[in-house]
C-alpha cells in the first residue's frame, strides 16, 4: 500500500497526520470537563496513527514503475473491504433491533444498548459506512476509466477514504456514549460535521481534478451521478448541520432553525439523503457496471440524460412529502407531493434503460448470479421509486405515515435497489482489480444472491402487512364512534411480522458475510498473469451485435 | 430588502414554474440535438471495451 507512494508523499502523510493530532489535542482539552474530551481522542488516535504508518515507511525504496501508466485502485480495494465491514456490523445491529421489537427484553440493561442508540447506530453503518465507502470505492475507479486518467494525487484519496472512515466511527461510537443532534441521519455532533465538511471538499476536488485531466472529449454518464451526489450531499450536509455548540468544549451543540422551519430543513436534507446518497450515486454505479458486465451499451444514453436532470431538479423539492398533515403550508405539502408523483418518470426511465441493456441478454442474466444481482437492483429500483411516488400523495399518506410501511418501503430500497447493485458491482469489479481470472467461488455468489433475494423479500412483505394493519387498526372506529383498538393492541397484532422481518434480516446479513468471504478469499487467490483472458472468456458469452 | 411571506410564496410559485420548464427544454434539446448523436454513441460503447492503462 505505501510502496507506490514517493517519500514526498509519505512526508505528508506524516504532516497531516499531525494536524490531526494538533486539532483532536486541543479539542480534547476544551472539552476535558465534557464527554467531548474523551470523544476528541478518536482524533488523537487517527492522527498518531497516520504518524506512524508515513514513519515506518518513510526510509523504505521509491516506487520505481511509471505511475502515469497505470491507474491507481489501492483505495478502492481497501474501499470494498471497509464497504463490507461495515455492512456486515451496520446489518448485524439492524437485526439485533429487528428481533428487539418482537423480544424486547433482548438487550443488556445499559444505556448504550437501548434502541434509541443502536438504531443510529444501524442506519449510519449502513448508509454511510456500507452505501458511502462503497461509493467512494467504485466512484474511483469509474472515474479513472471513463476519464482515462490516473487520480492526480496518491495522498487526497487515502484522506478521503481514512477522513470518512473517521466520520463514521466518531457517529456511530458518539451514539453508543449518547452524543447526539437528533436530527435523522444527521445524528453526529458539530466537530464531527466540520471534520466531514474537509474531507467532502477534499472528495469534490479530487473528482473534479480527475475530470479536467480526462483523455476523452465526452464526460461519461456516470460521472454526472457520481458528482451530483458529492456535490449535493456537500451542499445538503452543511445547511442542515449549522448549528452553534454550547462552548468550543462541548459535545452539545443547538441547530440554527426552529419550529417548522426545522422540520423542513431536516427533510429536505432527509429526503435528499435517500436522493443523492442512495440514488443518484447508486445510479452513476449502474451506468457503468451494468453494461460492462452486461458487454452491452446502454440501451438510451439519451435517455440517461434525461433521467439525469428529472432526477437532480425534481429530487430537490420532494421533501415536503414527510410532514403531510403538520404545522407546513398546505402549498409546500402539495408541492411535495406533486414532484413526488413527477419523479416517478425519470426513476422509471432508469430503471426501464437498465432492463431494456438486458434485454436480448436474458440467458446471461440466467447463468450469471453477478448480473442478476444487478437485475433484480433495478426492478427493486422501479418498485420502490413507484411505492415512494404512491406513499408521498396525501391520502395515501394518511393510511401509511408513522406505521411500518413506511420502514418496508425503506428497506426495499436500501436492501433491493442499494445493497443489489453494490454487491453485482462488487462481484464484476473485485477479479478486475485483483487481476484474477472470476471470483473465488461462484456457488457461493449463487447462494449469496438467493439469501439476500429471500431476505429482502421477506422482509418488505411481513412490513406491508405490518403497516397496513397498523394504518388500519388506527383509524377503525366502533358504532360508539371511539377507536376501536387501543395502540397497544396494534402493537401486539405486529409480533408475527416482526419475527418475520427479523429472520429475513438475517437472511441478508448471512448473505453479506459469505460475499465478504468471498472476496477474501478471491484477494488469496493466485493472479492471473495474461489479464486479456479474462476479457476474452467474457466477450464470447455475448455474440455480436 | 423587506420581503414578506406573500411576496416570496408568489415568486416561487410563478417563476419556479417557468423556470422548471425552461430547463426541460433546454435538457430536451441537448438530448435530442442530431449532431450529439454521434458523441452519445461513442461514449455508450467506450465503457464497454477494456483499458488497462490510461492512454498518456
Amino acid at each position: 500500500m505505501m510502496a507506490q507512494l514517493t517519500s514526498s508523499e509519505r512526508q505528508n502523510i506524516i504532516a497531516i497526520g499531525l494536524a490531526i493530532l494538533i486539532g483532536g489535542f486541543t479539542l480534547a482539552i476544551l472539552g476535558r470537563n465534557d464527554i467531548l474530551g474523551i470523544h476528541a481522542l478518536l482524533f488523537v488516535a487517527a492522527g498518531g496513527l497516520a504518524i506512524i504508518v508515513g514513519a515506518r515507511n518513510l526510509y523504505k525504496p521509491e516506487p520505481s514503475e511509471d505511475r502515469s501508466q497505470s491507474y491507481y485502485d489501492d483505495p478502492s480495494k481497501v474501499g470494498i473491504f471497509l464497504a463490507l465491514i461495515w455492512g456486515i456490523f451496520g446489518m448485524f445491529i439492524g437485526d439485533w433491533i429487528a428481533w428487539l421489537m418482537a423480544f424486547p427484553d433482548m438487550t443488556f440493561s445499559e444505556g448504550w444498548s437501548s434502541f434509541g442508540r443502536l438504531r443510529p447506530s444501524h442506519t449510519t453503518g449502513v448508509i454511510f459506512g456500507f452505501g458511502g465507502n462503497a461509493l467512494i470505492a467504485t466512484s474511483f475507479h469509474v472515474v479513472q476509466r471513463t476519464s482515462r486518467a490516473r487520480l492526480p494525487s496518491q495522498v487526497l484519496p487515502w484522506f478521503v477514504l481514512w477522513g470518512y472512515n473517521l466520520f463514521c466511527l466518531l457517529g456511530v461510537t458518539g451514539y453508543f456514549m449518547g452524543i447526539t443532534q437528533s436530527r435523522e441521519y444527521a445524528e453526529p455532533e458539530w466537530y464531527a460535521d466540520i471534520w466531514l465538511v474537509i474531507v467532502w471538499v477534499s472528495y469534490f476536488g479530487l473528482y473534479i481534478w480527475t475530470l479536467a485531466r480526462r483523455k476523452e472529449p465526452h464526460i461519461y454518464v456516470s460521472n454526472w451521478y457520481y458528482m451530483a451526489f458529492i456535490l449535493v450531499v456537500a451542499v445538503l450536509h452543511i445547511v442542515n448541520n449549522l448549528a452553534v455548540p454550547l462552548s468550543w468544549g462541548s459535545a452539545k451543540s443547538y441547530s440554527l432553525f426552529s419550529g417548522v422551519q426545522d422540520a423542513m430543513t431536516q427533510w429536505w436534507y432527509g429526503h435528499n439523503a435517500v436522493a443523492f446518497f442512495l440514488t443518484a450515486g447508486f445510479l452513476g454505479m449502474m451506468y457503468y457496471y451494468l453494461p460492462k458486465r452486461a458487454q452491452r451499451p446502454i440501451y438510451s444514453y439519451r435517455m440517461s440524460i434525461i433521467s439525469f436532470w428529472g432526477i437532480t431538479f425534481f429530487y430537490m423539492w420532494a421533501g415536503s412529502h414527510h410532514l403531510h398533515y403538520t404545522a407546513l403550508p398546505h402549498w409546500v405539502q402539495n408541492l411535495g407531493m406533486s414532484f413526488s408523483v413527477m419523479l416517478l418518470v425519470p426513476s422509471w426511465a432508469s430503471a426501464g434503460n437498465a432492463l431494456m441493456t438486458l434485454n436480448g441478454a436474458w440467458h446471461r442474466v440466467r447463468d450469471d448470479a453477478v448480473l442478476r444481482f444487478m437485475m433484480v437492483a433495478a426492478i427493486f429500483y422501479g418498485l420502490s421509486t413507484f411505492e415512494g411516488s404512491f406513499m408521498a400523495i396525501r391520502p395515501v399518506n394518511s393510511l401509511s405515515h408513522y406505521t411500518d410501511w413506511t420502514v418496508g418501503h425503506v428497506h426495499s430500497g436500501a436492501l433491493g435497489w442499494v445493497a443489489m447493485i453494490v454487491f453485482g458491482s462488487f462481484y464484476a469489479l473485485v477479479p478486475w482489480l485483483w487481476k484474477r481470472k472470476s471470483m473465488y467461488s461462484a456457488r457461493l455468489i449463487e447462494v449469496h444472491f438467493w439469501l439476500a433475494l429471500a431476505g429482502t423479500v421477506v422482509y418488505v412483505f411481513a412490513l406491508w402487512n405490518a403497516g397496513i394493519i397498523q394504518g388500519l387498526m388506527w383509524r377503525t372506529y366502533n358504532d360508539g364512534g371511539t377507536l376501536a383498538y387501543s395502540f397497544m393492541e396494534s402493537v401486539d397484532a405486529m409480533r408475527p411480522y416482526y419475527v418475520a422481518r427479523g429472520i429475513g434480516g438475517l437472511l441478508f446479513l448471512t448473505g453479506t458475510i459469505l460475499c465478504l468471504y468471498n472476496v477474501w478469499m478471491t484477494t488469496r487467490m493466485a493472479t492471473e498473469t495474461d489479464t486479456e483472458s479474462v476479457d476474452q472468456s467474457v466477450a464470447t458469452l455475448q455474440p455480436a451485435e | 430588502m423587506d420581503f414578506d411571506h406573500n411576496t416570496l410564496v408568489a415568486f416561487s410559485k410563478s417563476y419556479g414554474l417557468f423556470y422548471l420548464m425552461g430547463m426541460s427544454v433546454v435538457v430536451l434539446l441537448y438530448a435530442f440535438w442530431p449532431n450529439n448523436r454521434d458523441r452519445f454513441d461513442a461514449a455508450a460503447n467506450s465503457i464497454i471495451e477494456s483499458e488497462d492503462k490510461p492512454c498518456q
